[in-house]
């Protein structure tokens, strides 16, 4: 059974890949479920068994990512560390992935930024991306519990903490960054450090 | 007839106020089953200090030796005749079959163990979370029982005359951790609080006494971490502070009143830094940004403007 499972997983996984690629490149309303099982060299009613539409996948793959990013960040959450190192090795982390699956990065500015329509139901707020806020208001949290970081509303230190991730992923987009992100993992980590650290 | 006998350390007298206000049984149908020795504040011609003496004389025996208020060796603070109440209890110790704290200050200390000019105040068998109260940790009175804490700022008179009959009656009264009843204690005033729908969705009270809003986000209510049936056994059987629109300060707890602000909920970054007992604060943060964004309808109005 857990072989079998483990194939299933596998699959959407190929799948995800082959999506999120063809997503960034054609944008999201030019491209098909027949293009995607093409893509992969699978019949479309097989792509069906694994997700009954397109709106489900786009949503899955976001269901995907946050869980992905969000386990990465709950590791670093509980591992004994101070808050700046935390700060450091999330904004490694996230830009590792970014390294490893940049179509996943891809797929969240030009899609899920882009066509916030199909997001509509079943993906508003937070409700696709939950894990990695979760996990971002228990690090912040315990930063401000601990006395490491300015107390402040949630959501200022939230993009004060995700906006430079995104920014520099979206300049690496358009190609002008002479150096991959994580080239300048540290001096960002710094920066965000500096910029919600107690006075 | 069994006996109880009444006395007082440190104390306002709020637990005899709210005793006076029991119901089902009322005061004197407790009393028409128990013979009351003495209470400093209903007995005009007995005299405690010769009760004292008879007690010592095992001319009076007793069955029930309720406290109110924390206890001081100190008679600079509190003396009763010569005594101070620290005395009167090594005299009756060992001489009662229960002893039952009444109210917080009796149990865990409450607000005469934060007086800084007397250390030497504490509850009968705890100061706040420590079991160093005035009997040692593994006292326990001929009975069995440790000393029955039975907390509240006042405690309410029903969990009192709840205990008291069951005792009377020869039930056996199981104790939580901190020595308070379980069958009372092991509620939230989160439990039946008329709010609850509120929580759940996270619509959150701005402001004290509207019916609207939960309290527990922005004012401070104590209700989901406090161990106390205030909305099962209802204040003069009709309201309780929740209903009411002001939040639940935590009085039945050992850490009683050791907090900054009763009127705020502490937060780092926006998150309450104390979640509802039983849950992570990461389930809680799903949980609530869940909520968050499935909004109830009917919550964001007025309730008499609902459907």
């Amino acid at each position: 059974m857990s072989k079998i499972k483990k194939t299933k997983e596998e699959r959407k996984k190929e799948i995800i890949k082959a999506a999120c690629r063809l997503f960034a490149k054609k944008g999201y309303y030019n491209t098909t479920i027949p293009d995607i099982a093409e893509e992969l060299g699978m019949s479309v009613g097989n792509l069906y068994n694994y997700f009954h539409s397109k709106e489900e996948l786009a949503k899955y793959i976001m269901q995907y990512s946050s869980k992905l990013l969000g386990d990465e960040i709950r590791k670093i959450n509980e591992e004994n560390i101070s808050t700046k190192e935390k700060i450091y090795k999330i904004v490694r982390k996230f830009f590792e992935i970014g390294q490893e699956q940049p179509e996943l990065i891809e797929y969240f500015l030009r899609v899920f930024l882009s066509n916030r329509e199909v997001f509509e139901e079943g993906c508003e707020g937070f409700l696709c991306v939950q894990e990695v806020v979760t996990e971002l208001m228990l690090f912040l949290e315990e930063g401000a519990r601990k006395g490491e970081l300015r107390q402040q509303d949630f959501f200022p230190a939230f993009v004060t903490l995700m906006g430079p991730l995104g920014g520099m992923v979206f300049l690496q987009g358009e190609n002008v960054l002479p150096k991959k992100p994580i080239e300048y993992s540290d001096e960002l980590a710094e920066n965000i450090w500096r910029a919600l650290k107690a006075d | 007839m069994k006996t109880l006998l009444w006395i007082q350390g440190l104390s306002c007298n709020g637990n005899t106020q709210s005793l006076l206000n029991a119901e089902n049984p009322f005061f004197y149908e407790i009393f028409q089953k128990i013979k009351l020795i003495y209470h400093p504040s209903f007995s005009y011609r007995e005299n405690l200090q010769t009760i004292i003496k008879k007690v010592k004389e095992e001319k009076i025996k007793i069955n029930f030796l309720v406290v109110e208020g924390a206890v001081t060796s100190d008679k600079r603070f509190h003396k009763i005749g010569d005594y101070s109440v620290a005395q009167i209890l090594e005299i009756l110790k060992d001489r009662a079959d229960y002893i039952i704290a009444a109210g917080n200050c009796a149990s865990f200390g409450n607000i005469p163990a934060t007086f800084s000019h007397n250390p030497d105040v504490t509850g009968l068998q705890f100061r706040f979370v420590q079991k160093e109260g005035f009997f040692p940790p593994d006292f326990k009175t001929r009975s069995g029982y440790p000393v029955i804490n039975i907390p509240g700022c006042p405690m309410h008179p029903a969990w009192f005359t709840q205990t008291i009959t069951a005792l009377l009656e020869g039930k056996k009264v199981i104790l939580d951790q901190f020595n308070r009843p379980k069958e009372l204690f092991m509620y939230l005033p989160h439990d039946g609080c008329t709010r609850n729908e509120y929580f759940e969705w996270k619509v959150e009270s701005e402001e004290f006494g509207h019916k609207e809003g939960c309290l527990f986000y922005n004012l401070g209510c104590r209700g989901p971490m406090t161990h106390a049936p205030c909305n099962k056994i209802l204040w003069n059987r009709i309201s309780s502070k929740t209903r009411a629109g002001m939040p639940c300060i935590g009085c039945t707890e050992f850490n009683f009143p050791l907090r900054e602000n009763f009127f705020e909920t502490k937060k780092n970054m926006g998150i309450p830094e104390e979640v509802p007992l039983g849950v992570s604060k990461r389930a809680y943060i799903t949980i609530t940004g869940v909520a968050k964004t499935l909004k109830n309808k009917r919550l964001m109005v007025k309730l008499e403007e609902t459907d």
